[in-house]
């Protein structure tokens, strides 16, 4: 993978913004248990960060996908996971099938203030007995006229409690689980959506989780992004560049933490030496940053691989997998290291092991990533065997 | 990394080479504890792999690493590991520094011949007290008129028994352990070169390992490689090659070796179902695979950047760490599923395991690796301090 002048660029306009308008910020939001989206994605939609690799005709940067890469892998500098999250589903999880097969129309009215900053973006697919398992989805969008008439229930919607509107996965016929979904554009002040409660999590404190539910909610039929139906294969793609982002978004906050505890345990003198002369310290932060080094190296290389065409469902899996997997261990391994001051709430060190383990679960489970490798291996047995 | 179909064609070449003259013989080897390496090189010579990236003047092919690296990873398709490693001494380990710093006329005599596949070269730098802490080797050769008279002796000698040459790093005058010493090039049949025995070894039980006395032995100074007191340094940046192979070349066999626990847990039954339907089993074979193109794409990574003139030692030495440790992973993983047929001595499983326990331990091993990163993240201590 080689970089251009054009991602540094980028990369420096990402540093500049996280360390004047973000970092110094996040310690009270993540005590107020939220942090204020429409300010912070603003000043993101006025540096144009938040679509470099949308069309032009939106407010976008036209781009290729390294350069959304490089905004997840930048965000990694946030002292903590809420604000990457939330971006996240801003840039790569909520936008890109309205980008890639919605209408002018539905584009220039949700997309287009997206990029710019001043919509708020959810995504809603998860639901109470439908995470991973998206096929099992039981919210259904039936046709009454010009409208859909939504019913069902969200679950986990990251800025759910902020959002403008949500790219929603519904029910929208008969058939086949994945012939039978549609993307559905829903502005969140439609009547009939209830925001049932924001959800109390270990981790993440700084971003709003909520749980929706719909009744008899009505929006035009001129909504739906694409073809009614492909809903769940647009879900699918846009999970490629979900699985990549959470890849990328790792490795920043990796570095991050191994950098703050050489710091402290440099500082920190034990037995008359800074505890980072015991070589089990230094050794062990030596073996995490190989690790890092090498799901970076992963990442770039699924990435090359992508812009040149591959399909890189195994590669981006494989990522996501050991993204989840490396940062609880960087967590737990470096936190030992603080003793009691890692310890503490409000430990950068603390925050990044609450933060960190949702990286195994959100975005398609550990599980799910193993089973998806097994599939493309050719070893996962038929549903009857399993 | 993009591969040109020039890369292809190095691996077909190779593999043809390994599937008709190698792997049909390495039970026999193996059996032997040694195999014909003038044989097998002049065949890999014959085909112009012994020179890849060596000077088109000596019979190379001119190319770049990433054409080396190609061909350390094919290597992986050989049933063992002694055959490979044979070879990357002669091509990666004894033969960089003479190709980069000898004079014409010693490239001529020792060089050439290597490439051409006449010649077999070893590698004399570990000694009975010195191994990855290279400065420490005791070995010496002082000027006496127009010659070397070199005395002490070498360990873990590989192509010990048969080689026709040995790139020697002796200390060659007072002052700083990187500034005393100076590679040679010296034929193993000069009168005082004392082939002590045949090391008998837990694995890569088919390549000769020798130790090796020197009792006053005459050979010429032009025979010095370069410039004299250069022997640290040059050992040092051979060690970089020397550690990118030692990583890219397991890759392959990591693979295979998932895929033979595939097509064995398939056919096997156990309480009426294959036992690869377990999903411990393949969602374990599911994480190593990733951990495989972990290290793989370190390695291309690594390989991309030592292109771009990038100093790539943090890097390399990664992807040595890691290779090492996922070797043992892998093949002692695999083993478990292959129950008392992975336990048979010949069975390849068994095979791997036994010779792959050498990865974290020759060409530097894993602690060395982990103190060069942590010195190049800064965070080893003062001497006096560890």
């Amino acid at each position: 993978m080689k970089f251009t002048p054009e991602h540094e660029a980028l990369r420096q306009t990402w540093k500049t913004l996280i360390d004047r308008e973000v970092n110094p910020n996040v310690d009270e939001w993540e005590k107020a248990g939220q942090f204020p989206a429409h300010e912070l994605f603003k000043k993101m939609g006025n540096a144009g960060l938040l679509g470099v690799d949308k069309p032009v005709q939106f407010g976008g940067s036209g781009l290729d996908f390294s350069y959304a890469m490089i905004c997840s892998e930048s965000l990694g500098q946030v002292n903590g996971g809420s604000i990457p999250m939330a971006t996240g589903v801003q840039i790569s999880m909520a936008t890109p099938a309205l980008a890639r097969y919605g209408s002018d129309e539905l584009r220039q009215e949700f997309l287009a203030p997206a990029i710019s900053g001043d919509y708020v973006a959810c995504l809603g697919v998860s639901e109470t007995g439908a995470g991973s398992d998206v096929a099992s989805i039981k919210t259904t969008a039936n046709r009454v006229g010009g409208d859909w008439v939504i019913n069902g229930g969200k679950m986990w919607t990251t800025n759910g409690a902020q959002a403008d509107w949500m790219c929603l996965l519904a029910n929208t016929g008969e058939g086949p689980a994945h012939k039978n979904k549609s993307l559905i554009v829903v502005p969140m002040k439609t009547k009939g959506i209830t925001i049932a409660k924001k959800l109390d999590k270990l981790g993440m404190r700084a971003s709003d989780t909520v749980q929706t539910f719909f009744d008899n909610v009505k929006v035009p039929v001129r909504h739906t992004i694409g073809q009614p139906g492909s809903g769940f294969i647009y879900q699918m793609q846009q999970f490629q560049e979900e699985r990549l982002w959470a890849g990328a978004g790792t490795l920043m906050g990796c570095d991050r933490i191994i950098n703050a505890t050489i710091d402290y345990t440099r500082e920190r003198k034990v037995f008359g030496r800074p505890l980072l002369d015991n070589q089990v310290i230094h050794f062990r932060l030596a073996e995490l940053k190989s690790e890092v080094e090498a799901l970076r190296s992963l990442v770039y290389r699924a990435c090359e691989d992508y812009l040149a065409g591959t399909d890189v469902t195994m590669l981006a899996s494989m990522a996501k997998l050991k993204a989840g997997r490396l940062r609880r261990e960087v967590s737990d391994a470096c936190l030992q290291y603080w003793g009691g001051a890692g310890y503490l709430w409000d430990s950068p060190v603390a925050r990044s092991f609450r933060d960190g383990r949702l990286g195994s679960i959100g975005g398609g489970a550990d599980e799910v990533m193993l089973q998806i490798i097994s599939k493309l291996m050719g070893t996962l047995p038929r549903l009857g065997n399993r | 990394m993009q591969f040109t179909q020039e890369h292809d064609e190095i691996r077909r070449t190779l593999r043809a080479i390994i599937d008709k003259d190698i792997n049909p013989h390495v039970d026999q080897w193996e059996e032997d504890g040694i195999f014909p390496a003038h044989e097998v090189f002049k065949k890999l010579g014959d085909a112009g792999l012994l020179g890849i990236n060596k000077p088109a003047e000596y019979g190379g092919m001119g190319l770049d690493y990433s054409y080396a690296m190609v061909m350390a990873e094919e290597l992986g398709h050989i049933n063992c590991g002694s055959v490979p490693m044979a070879i990357g001494v002669q091509t990666d380990m004894a033969t960089p520094a003479l190709a980069r710093y000898g004079s014409d006329a010693l490239r001529k005599e020792f060089l050439a011949p290597s490439i051409a596949g006449d010649y077999v070269a070893c590698l004399g730098v570990s000694e009975v007290g010195a191994g990855s802490d290279v400065a420490s080797i005791k070995t010496t050769a002082r000027k006496v008129g127009g010659d070397w008279v070199i005395n002490g002796g070498k360990m873990w000698t590989t192509n010990g028994t048969q080689a026709d040459w040995m790139c020697l790093l002796a200390g060659t005058g007072e002052g700083p352990a990187h500034k005393n010493k100076s590679l040679i090039c010296l034929p193993m049949k000069t009168k005082g070169v004392q082939i002590v025995k045949k090391l008998d070894k837990l694995g890569m039980r088919s390549s000769d390992t020798a130790q090796i006395f020197f009792d006053e032995v005459k050979v010429p100074v032009r025979n010095l490689i370069g410039q004299e007191g250069m022997g640290f340094v040059y050992q040092m940046q051979q060690f970089q090659e020397e550690r990118l192979w030692g990583a890219i070349s397991s890759v392959v066999g990591m693979g295979r070796l998932i895929d033979q626990t595939i097509e064995y847990t398939r056919e096997r039954k156990v309480f009426g179902r294959p036992l690869l339907d377990n999903q411990v089993i393949h969602f374990k074979l599911a994480e190593l695979s990733t951990e495989v193109e972990l290290v793989r794409s370190l390695c291309y990574r690594a390989c991309e950047e030592y292109l771009d003139g990038t100093d790539v030692t943090m890097l390399a030495s990664m992807a040595k760490l890691k290779a090492g440790r996922m070797v043992r992973l892998v093949t002692d993983g695999c083993l478990q599923y292959w129950g008392g047929a992975g336990y048979l001595w010949d069975n390849p499983v068994a095979r791997a395991y036994r010779d792959s326990r050498l990865a974290s331990i020759g060409g530097g091993a894993d602690e060395v690796m982990l103190q060069i990163i942590s010195k190049l993240m800064g965070t080893l201590p003062r001497l006096e301090n560890r």
